[in-house]
Parts: structure tokens; sequence; C-alpha cells
């Protein structure tokens, strides 16, 4: 392990590094973090402060990013989106690497019939297209933020499923499992002791680009009418409400609309990277 | 071959079954009653009409016997009639809307695929150039800007700002008179935003997936040698290391097609055009079950299709898999 | 052009023409060229018709299409006063009792054959019938017996008076000749109607247009527009790019659209926009069963601390007013004298502190008997004018200590899962508010049954007694006694706070003439509407 672990912060730091792309995704995600976490000071207004005498006036030095339909100040609404939208990847995004993680292992360390019935189960999710599923489940139940999350996740592990489960065939036969399995390790052991830890990038690179993926869902899904409720500020239900004020009040759906797509680029160039640099086969 | 085929086509038969119970158990499983929704709240209807109608769809029997009534007649590709209020066939409704959404998706696909590859074979060749680096930002621009909002912007800019393209919708008004020539163009100039619209939106995936293959082959031995053997760089990349880098590519054919149908809601929506994502989106807010679990079936159904067809074009190219694991 | 005098739950924002009005605040512009024959108009729909049988359907696009190929017995014409339509004159009994129609002759329907009496028995009977899905059976089971003793003639007969029977015949009449002794649930009517009114039914595609054109032979002579045609556009964004870039001629308009995005000389060039109040109104209503909303006080409280005028402001952006109770202002049932207590967040205070909401916990929220007052408001999504509302209430409500959480729902389950298991605390919805004041439904006690209308549980002895009098009598003077006085008990209850009546913002493309709205909104006459030779497109 301890060869692993020098190998990882050695050769993986220094293939990361070069990648500047990679560094650019990785510095605006941390920004990210900072900016949901240091929202209230940030800004002076509050997300939910509306002034109904005031509705989408232009940027302004009051209003930076002017306000919104119901006069609330949008760059507010937009840092405090940063929230929601971080924490709908997240949740989400775990759920799928849970539900992925576990499915995978149990298919892979376990085989046979277990592994059959999992895997033909994977191949049926797989033909599904992913967002009828998560439109009909949300439009049956109601628009709530658990509810999409645990969907977007419900519906997303598959990949992980086939990432973890390969893995885990390769390692299975490998010298130190067969060696910690001589020594009388449980199975529960060696899953947690020598199978997961070596299963984790590829499920890591996975989950970056899930976020992504999943922050964008939830911006169709607010498109639709049935993402993220009000007064609760996502990107995508303001970048929604711009909508109809395109050419009018721009200012609306042009800054939720720049920060999905800064941050959704910035998790694929990120995850890319890592991949990169995980990746044994690209060896400079 | 034909043995491979026959195997692939009897593997499907399980897939099927758990695609169509899964759903079955989905949409069953929802709250509220599509009885409910059609009656809604207008009228004073009386709690015996809405037994009446309950009877009159057969939601008054319990749940396996639904599904097991269903399943015969999802067999034969009878998914019931529609709850709404036209009562029509599902199948007739998925039939008239199904042309627009996969004529669509293949033009996409064709165009997805004639763009990402060669984009990643240059990404690959250029690996870590100035090139590389804005390819991947373009390519990965197009996966993360939300779809209907480029979709917006584009109708706007080039529909109001500039009137070079209509907006919405698949067929000019008054162009059933126009000549054959002219009407196949005034489709495809309606065409030209929503294709763009979901090509751009697909090209990450497949170009990132080309350009990591790509330069997977390129390290392998046989590259090696063709290079050592002094062949020109161009032939090396192009005669040996583009073959071989193709093949996996193909797989993914079957792998694209639910992403760019459940995609096709949004743009479907957006841009007026009455194809199954349209259709299935109005079926989830009506709760027309019938509706939904068919669209649902077929969509997944396709996909099945699609992945046979992959697989055994894959077949076709790879004689390995056909006699070996087959 | 709404024939109907049922209440209907509205749940869609904008309707081009199912609304009508009075004093239209945009007049017509530009007298131009002769009447000419010709051109077609674009209509933009957010929704598509789910059948054109308009018995069977309870959605707006369905009878907005339906309404023109269709007839009914009678309508309301542009003073919103019923006139004949296919009933050339009608009698009514000294009792009220008994109504004969006599019916025009020469009415054809779009396939040549005669419009008969038997074509209205035939509706009746089916529309009657359990077995026919529809959501319209209530006025015609007042009916005691109907007949058609001749080919030009027909009969009711009602047990009881029922004021709003003439109006019920407004019911768009079927052929008998294509649908008796079908089943009319399977006929194929529904995608390609046949009626005897102005406009005949040419293609559905699916999904993406509706066209109808002009009936030569109709009896009202031939309409000038040679097509109607309704597109369907899922996206009110690309509803309004397209309306901007001519491919569509008309459509309803949001206030910020009307009053923010449309003020420009070019826009003005091109488009004619209208405006006058809707036949609806929104409401926040309260569950009377629930024990927070018991309190009479409590309710007047609530409403002395919302700011109608903050919401019409901020939500209507003006375009609209303030609604006082169940009718619409200036309409003859309508009752001036009748305001409530305005906004009073003072008097709000006072009033909570009266029915014992007194504690304040660390949050500021008021308490009684350790309960907080928070409560959850309902609505339904795919209308953006009752979210914003719903959040100006909140943020309202928060500055008296009344905390409340919103909750957007699809419109299906919230109808079945919510209303009808009376599982709500508070909704916002909004009434249609139909010609005839007649609102028995809405807030007889006897109503609060399942499934029935009167799904806050309102009860009142006097108000029931004033509804069953007005119902019950033709008297106009009399009825109008009723309702007025119905309107100071709600008014005084405050079962709900009535929010707003919104104005209907249509814009048509300005090669249009002959538009003249009166109250009964601009679409009333549409067949008189016209393109000049020189302007047509199509």
């Amino acid at each position: 392990m301890a060869l692993r672990e020098s190998w990882f912060y050695t050769v993986f730091w220094r293939r990361f590094r070069h990648n500047r792309l990679a560094i650019a995704g990785g510095i605006v995600v941390l920004l990210l973090f900072l900016l949901s976490f240091l929202a209230p000071y940030i800004t002076t207004w509050e997300p939910g402060a509306i002034d109904a005498y005031h509705v989408l006036l232009s940027p302004s030095p009051d209003h930076w990013f002017g306000t919104d339909e119901l006069g609330r100040d949008v760059f507010t609404r937009v840092v405090y989106g940063a929230r929601i939208s971080l924490k709908v990847g997240f949740v989400s995004v775990g759920i799928a690497v849970a539900i992925g993680t576990v499915l995978g292992l149990v298919s892979g360390f376990y085989g046979g019939v277990v592994d059959t019935v999992i895997m033909r189960f994977v191949d049926i999710m797989l033909c599904f297209p992913t967002f009828f599923l998560i439109l009909a489940v949300i439009a049956f139940l109601e628009p709530d933020i658990w509810y999409i999350m645990a969907i977007i996740g419900l519906t997303g592990w598959m990949g992980v499923a086939r990432l973890v489960r390969a893995e885990v065939l390769s390692l299975r036969e490998r010298d130190f499992v067969l060696a910690a399995r001589a020594l009388g390790a449980s199975d529960l052991r060696i899953i947690f002791r020598h199978i997961l830890p070596n299963a984790a990038s590829p499920v890591l690179v996975s989950a970056t680009l899930g976020v992504a993926g999943a922050i964008l869902t939830e911006s169709a899904l607010s498109f639709l009418g049935i993402g993220v409720q009000p007064p609760t500020p996502s990107w995508g239900n303001i970048l929604t409400a711009g909508k109809d004020y395109v050419e009018f009040a721009w200012w609306l759906s042009l800054f939720p609309g720049l920060a999905i797509l800064v941050t959704v680029l910035a998790y694929n160039l990120l995850g890319e990277g890592i991949r990169d640099a995980l990746d044994p086969r690209l060896n400079r | 071959m034909l043995n491979y085929l026959a195997k692939r086509i009897l593997a499907m038969i399980p897939l099927m079954l758990g695609i169509t119970l899964i759903t079955f158990v989905v949409i069953r499983l929802a709250p509220g009653e599509p009885v409910e929704a059609m009656t809604a709240l207008s009228p004073k209807i009386t709690a015996e009409t809405r037994q009446r109608l309950r009877e009159f769809y057969g939601l008054d029997k319990p749940l396996h016997v639904q599904y097991v009534t269903w399943l015969k007649k999802v067999a034969t590709f009878d998914f019931g009639r529609s709850f709404a209020p036209d009562h029509r066939p599902v199948t007739d409704k998925i039939r008239e809307r199904i042309p627009v959404t996969l004529s669509l998706n293949i033009i996409a696909l064709i165009l997805e695929f004639g763009l990402a590859i060669p984009i990643g074979v240059f990404a690959a060749t250029h690996r870590d150039t100035l090139y590389d680096k804005g390819i991947t930002v373009f390519v990965f621009l197009g996966f993360a800007v939300p779809t209907f909002w480029l979709a917006l912007l584009l109708m706007y800019f080039f529909g109001v700002k500039l009137g070079w393209l209509p907006i919405s919708g698949l067929h000019s008004l008054g162009s059933e008179g126009y000549s054959r020539l002219s009407w196949f163009g005034d489709l495809l100039k309606h065409l030209i935003l929503p294709v763009s619209v979901a090509t751009f939106g697909s090209l990450a995936g497949l170009s990132r997936y080309m350009r990591s293959t790509m330069l997977e082959v390129i390290r392998q031995d046989y590259i090696t040698t063709a290079r050592a053997k002094g062949l020109a760089e161009r032939t090396v990349i192009y005669r040996h290391a583009l073959r071989n880098a193709l093949l996996p590519v193909i797989t993914l054919l079957g792998f694209s097609l639910p992403g760019l149908i459940g995609g096709s809601v949004i743009f479907e929506t957006i841009f007026a055009i009455p194809g199954m994502g349209q259709l299935f989106y109005q079926g989830v807010m009506a709760r027309d079950y019938p509706l939904v679990m068919g669209i649902l079936v077929i969509g997944a159904f396709l996909t099945l299709v699609g992945n046979l067809l992959a697989d055994v074009c894959y077949a076709v190219a790879d004689p390995r898999i056909r006699q070996g694991r087959g | 052009m709404s024939w109907r005098r049922f209440f209907c739950l509205v749940s869609l924002t904008f309707l081009v023409s199912c609304s009508s009005g009075s004093a239209p605040s945009v007049p017509p512009r530009r007298a131009a060229g002769p009447p000419a024959y010709g051109d077609a108009l674009v209509v933009g729909s957010i929704g598509e018709p789910s059948t054109l049988i308009p018995v069977l359907a309870s959605d707006s696009p369905s009878h907005e299409v339906a309404g023109w190929v269709y007839n009914g017995l009678v309508k309301y014409d542009k003073d919103l006063k019923l006139v004949g339509d296919l009933a050339r004159s009608w009698d009514v009994s000294p009792d009220g009792l008994t109504i004969t129609f006599h019916l025009r002759k020469g009415v054809k329907w779009h396939d040549g054959a005669d419009f008969t009496s038997r074509d209205v028995l035939y509706t009746y009977r089916v529309t009657i019938d359990p077995r026919t899905p529809t959501a319209y059976a209530e006025d015609f089971k007042q009916v005691k017996k109907a007949e058609a003793p001749d080919p030009y003639t027909f009969r009711v007969f009602y047990d009881k008076p029922f004021a709003p029977a003439l109006a019920s015949w407004g019911m768009n009449i079927l052929p008998a000749h294509l649908l008796e002794g079908k089943d009319i649930t399977r006929s194929e009517l529904a995608r390609s109607p046949v009626g005897t009114g102005p406009y005949r039914f040419k293609e559905w595609v699916a999904g993406q247009k509706i066209v109808l054109e002009s009936f030569h032979d109709y009896f009202e002579g031939r309409p000038y527009i040679d097509r109607y045609i309704y597109r369907i556009i899922p996206d009110s964004a690309t509803m309004y790019l397209e309306l901007k870039a001519g491919g569509i001629d008309m459509m309803g308009l949001s206030p910020v659209q009307f009053a923010r995005q449309t003020d420009t000389p070019e826009f003005r060039a091109r488009f004619a926009k209208y405006r006058y109040p809707s036949f609806t109104y929104t409401y926040l209503g309260y569950n009377l069963k629930n024990p927070l909303f018991a309190d009479r006080r409590v309710r007047q409280a609530i409403t002395s601390a919302i700011s109608k005028d903050e919401i019409v402001h901020g939500v209507l952006l003006g375009l609209g007013q303030a609604a006082h109770g169940p009718y619409k202002p200036g309409t003859w049932a309508y009752n001036p004298n009748v305001k409530d207590f305005g906004y009073d967040p003072a008097r709000a205070r006072t009033l909570l502190a009266e029915a014992g909401w007194r504690g304040t916990g660390p949050d500021g929220i008021l308490e009684k008997d350790g309960r907080r007052f928070s409560f959850t408001i309902l609505t339904n999504q795919g209308n953006d004018q009752r979210i914003k509302t719903a959040q100006i209430i909140q943020r309202r409500l928060r500055t008296v200590g009344i905390e409340v959480k919103i909750r957007v729902l699809e419109w299906a389950s919230f109808l079945t899962n919510f209303i009808d298991k009376r599982n709500f605390e508070a909704v916002i919805l909004a009434w249609t508010i139909p010609q005839d004041p007649d609102i028995f439904d809405i807030w007889d006690s006897s109503k609060t049954g399942p499934k029935e209308l009167n799904f806050i549980s309102y009860s009142n002895p006097e108000v029931d007694r004033l509804l069953e009098e007005g119902r019950r009598t033709f008297d106009q003077e009399k009825r109008r006694r009723c309702y007025w006085r119905i309107q100071e008990i709600l008014a005084w209850d405050q079962p709900y706070t009535f929010l707003y009546v919104p104005d209907a913002l249509p814009a048509v493309s300005s090669r249009f003439r002959g538009i003249e709205p009166a109250p009964a909104g601009i679409m009333y006459d549409f067949i008189h509407w016209y393109v000049p030779k020189e302007e047509q497109l199509h």
C-alpha cells in the first residue's frame, strides 16, 4: 500500500500538474465551494428579498447582475444557487456511487448467478432513455429536491457498477488478494482493505463527470418546470425564469447560464485530467 | 454468424421482460390516477361516474393481473388506448411521432460521428498542443451549455435578429404547395438549428473517446513497428492506427441512442418539433399511463435493437467475436 | 367564445380567446381597404387539443378550436347578451319551466346534411348518457324531459325553475347522423370533426397544427379569413420569438411582454395589442376543516397582511385588478360596495392576538398553545403568476409572524392527492367566472362531498339560502340582491382571500382589420375580420 500511495503523490501529481486545463477546472471547482460556503459574506442581499416595485432592473452598482421578475438580486441568487446546484450534484452522485459500488463489488466478487442477475439488471437499466425515467418519476411524485437527487442517483449508477466490477475481476486473482485470503481474511476485509482502495480511482473520475451531468439534468428539469422549486434558487430555475426574456432582460438568463456552463466545463476538465493522470497506459 | 445472431436475439428476450417489468412497476406505483387527471375538477362529477371510468379503463383489477394483461398486449405491440380524451391507440400516437424523432436523431448521430471522429483523431495526433486544448474546451462547451438556453439564443440570433432561419416547427406554412425540391429544402432549413444543437451537445463524449482510443492504439507495438519500418506518419496514422481505433467506437453507436432520445424532450419542446420526446412529456404531465409505458418500452426496445445492430457490425468487422466468444 | 357555464379551475396563465371583458384599452387602429376574402390567421398555443368532440373535452385548447367548428343553440353576443345561434328564437313558459327553441332552417352540416332538432336531441341524450365520459352532464340532469316535436322545434321541461337553463343550451350541438348508435368515445370525429360552424375541419398534424377552412355556406355568411391555423408551440419563449419573426399572428402576451418587451415602435407597427379583464379570478383558499383557519379572525388577519396592490403590481405589472369577491368588476352581479380591509399589517397582528396567537418563538413565528403558526400553500406548476404570488404572500406573512411554505405540484396529482382528499392547508387557484352568476357549486354547504367543488368546506346557512333563491328565479333584480348580499358575507367571512382578476393581453398582427373590441373580447366577431387584398400573406 505504501508503494501505491507514494506512486499517487509523485506520478499522479507530476502528470496532473502539467495539465493546465485540468488545473483550471480544479481551481474553478474550489472557487465554487468557497463561494457557496461564503455566500452570506459575499453579498449583502438576501436571496429571497422580494421587491415587487423593482422587478427586472438591469445590472447596476446596487445589483451587479440586475434583479429578477420579483425584484430579487440576481447576483445573490446565483451565489446561493451554487449551493443548491452543488448539493444536487454531490448528493445524487453520492447515491449513484454508493449503489454502483456495492452492486459492482458484489457482482465481481461473488460472480456466478449473482453476477449474471446484477449485470442483466445493469443492461436493462442502460436501455432506458434515462431522462425519460427521471421525468416520469419526478412528474408522478413531486418536484422535491430530495426526490430529484434520489432519482438522478438511482438512474445513474450503472456505469459505476460496471467500472467497479471490472476492477474487482482484475484484482480478485492478484497476489495481494490471494495472499490476504490465504491468511484467512474475511470477504469484507478483503473488499474494504484491498479491493475498494484500488477501485477508487476510476470511480472518482466517473463521479466527477457525474456531478456535471447532475447539474445539467437539474437545469433541464427546471426548464420543464419540475426541477428545484421556488423560492429556493437553483441555477436551473433562475435560468428558466430568464428564458422568456432573452432579448430584453438578458441578465436574468446570462449569469445563471454562464454559471452552469463554467461549472460543468470545469468538472469535465478536472475529471478528464484525473483520468489521464491515473491512466497507466498513457505513460509519457 | 447466424448462430451468433440467434444467440443475441434470444438474449434480448429476458432483457425485454425486465424492461416491461421495470416500466410497469415504476409507472403503476406512482400516486394518482389517470381518471382524476381526465375529469380534473371542472365538472360536478359524481363518485359513481368516476367508478364507471375506473372500470372503463380496467383500473379496478389487482396489479399483477393488470401487468399480465398488459404484457400479453405488449407482445403484439398493442399498448392499449391513450387515457387522453381522444382515446386513440397508443401505438398510433407513437407511430406518427417516431419517424420525426428517429430521423432527427439519426441525422444528429451521423453528424456526431462524422465530426467527432476526425476531431478526436486530430486531437490525438496533436496531443497537448494548443489545438488539442482548444478542441477539448470546444467540445466540452457543447456538453456544458444548457440545451434550451443555447437553443433560445440561436433562435433569437438566426431567427429574429438575422431572419435567416425559421424558429420552430418542421415546415413553413403553405409548404404543402411547394415543389418537392423546395419542400425538402424548407424542411432542411427547419432542421438546421435543432440538429446543430443536438450534435454540438453530443460531440464531447465520442470525440474524447476517440482521442483516448487513438492514443492507446498509437502506442501499440505494431504502430511502433510500422513507424520503425519508415512508413510515413500519415500512412501510419490513417492506414494502421485509425482502422483499429474505429472498432470499439462501433459499439458506442447503440449506446448513443438512449441519450439522444432522452435529450429530445428538451429540444422538441423548445423547437416545437412533434416528436416522441414531446409526446412523452405531455403524456407524463397528463398521467396518460398507457402512453408513458408504451414510450418507455419502445424507447428501451429501440436501444436494444441499436445495440444489436452495433454488435453485429462489430462482429462483422472483428471475426474474433463471432467465432470465439459468440 | 366560451359557451361553458361550468366552473373550471384554471391551470394555465395565458389563454388567447376563452376570456372576454369590458373596456379594451387599445383602440383599433388604421381603418383600411375594403374587406377581402383570403389569408390565414395563425394562432399560437402552448397546449394541443385532446379531442374535437367538445362534450368529451375539459381542456381549453380543445374548446378553443372546436368553438369554430360547432355552434350552440344560443350564444353570448359582443355585449354578453344571450342571443340565438342555431336557435332562431325561443319561448320560455310563464313559469319558466319549459323552453321551446325554434331552430334555424337551412343550416347545413359541413358534410352537406341538414341540421335538425334530431341533432339537438341526440346531443342532449349523449350528454346525460352514463356511458359518456363527460364533465358536462350535471346541468342537463336538471331537465325533466326533452322532445323534438318537429325537425325545427326542440322543447325541454324542467321540474323547478333553473336560472342558468337557457345559458346551458350554448352547448355545442353534435351531428346525430354521424354519431347516433355509435360509441362516441371511439368516434373519428374526435380527430376530424363535422360541425355547423363558420370553419370546417381540414387537417390535424399531430403535435404541429390544426387547420380549419372557412365554411362558405355558413348561415351567417362566409368568413373573410380563409383559414384558421392553430399552431402548437409548447414553450412560451419560443412562441414569443415566433410572433416576432412572423411565424404566428396572434398570442396572449404575459404582463412583462405586454408592458416592457413590446413597447417599441417596431412592435407597435406590426402588432395591435389589446387589453381587457379576463373572466377568471385567482384566490388564496383555506381549508376550513383545518383548526388553523377555523377562526374567522385568522383569515381576516391573513387578508390584511397581504398587499393585493403589491401582487397586482409585481406579478401582473399593473395589468389586472385586485379582486374582492367571486365576480368580475363591472358585471351586474358584482357588488361594487364590497371592499375588504385593505393592506394593514398592524390590524393583522391585532386580529391574530385576539385569536390567541400571542407568543413568539425564537424565530419570531407566532405561537399558540405551543403550536407554531406555519402552513403550506399549494399551487400548480405551469402557472408562473401563481408561483410568484405565493412567493410574495410568503414574504408578507413572514413579517406578521406566520411561516409559509410553498409547494408547487403537478396539476393532476394536485387535484387527486390534495384537493380531492382535502389534504391541504391553503391553495392558490383560479376559477373561471361564468356569464351566469349562479355559484351554487362552489359555495353551497351541500357541495362539500368528495370531488365536489366546495373543497374548502365553506358552510354558511344564509349563503346557502341565498344561493338556492338566486338560481330558482328568472328575475334579474331579485338575483342581483341575492348575489350582492352573498358578496358582503364572503367579504366578512374571508373563506378565500380573493387576489386578482388578471387582464387578457392578446397581440394580433396589424394586417388584420375589422377587430372590434367589446365586452366579449375580440374573438366573438372573428368571421368579420379581414386582411386587405394587398396585405395578404398566405
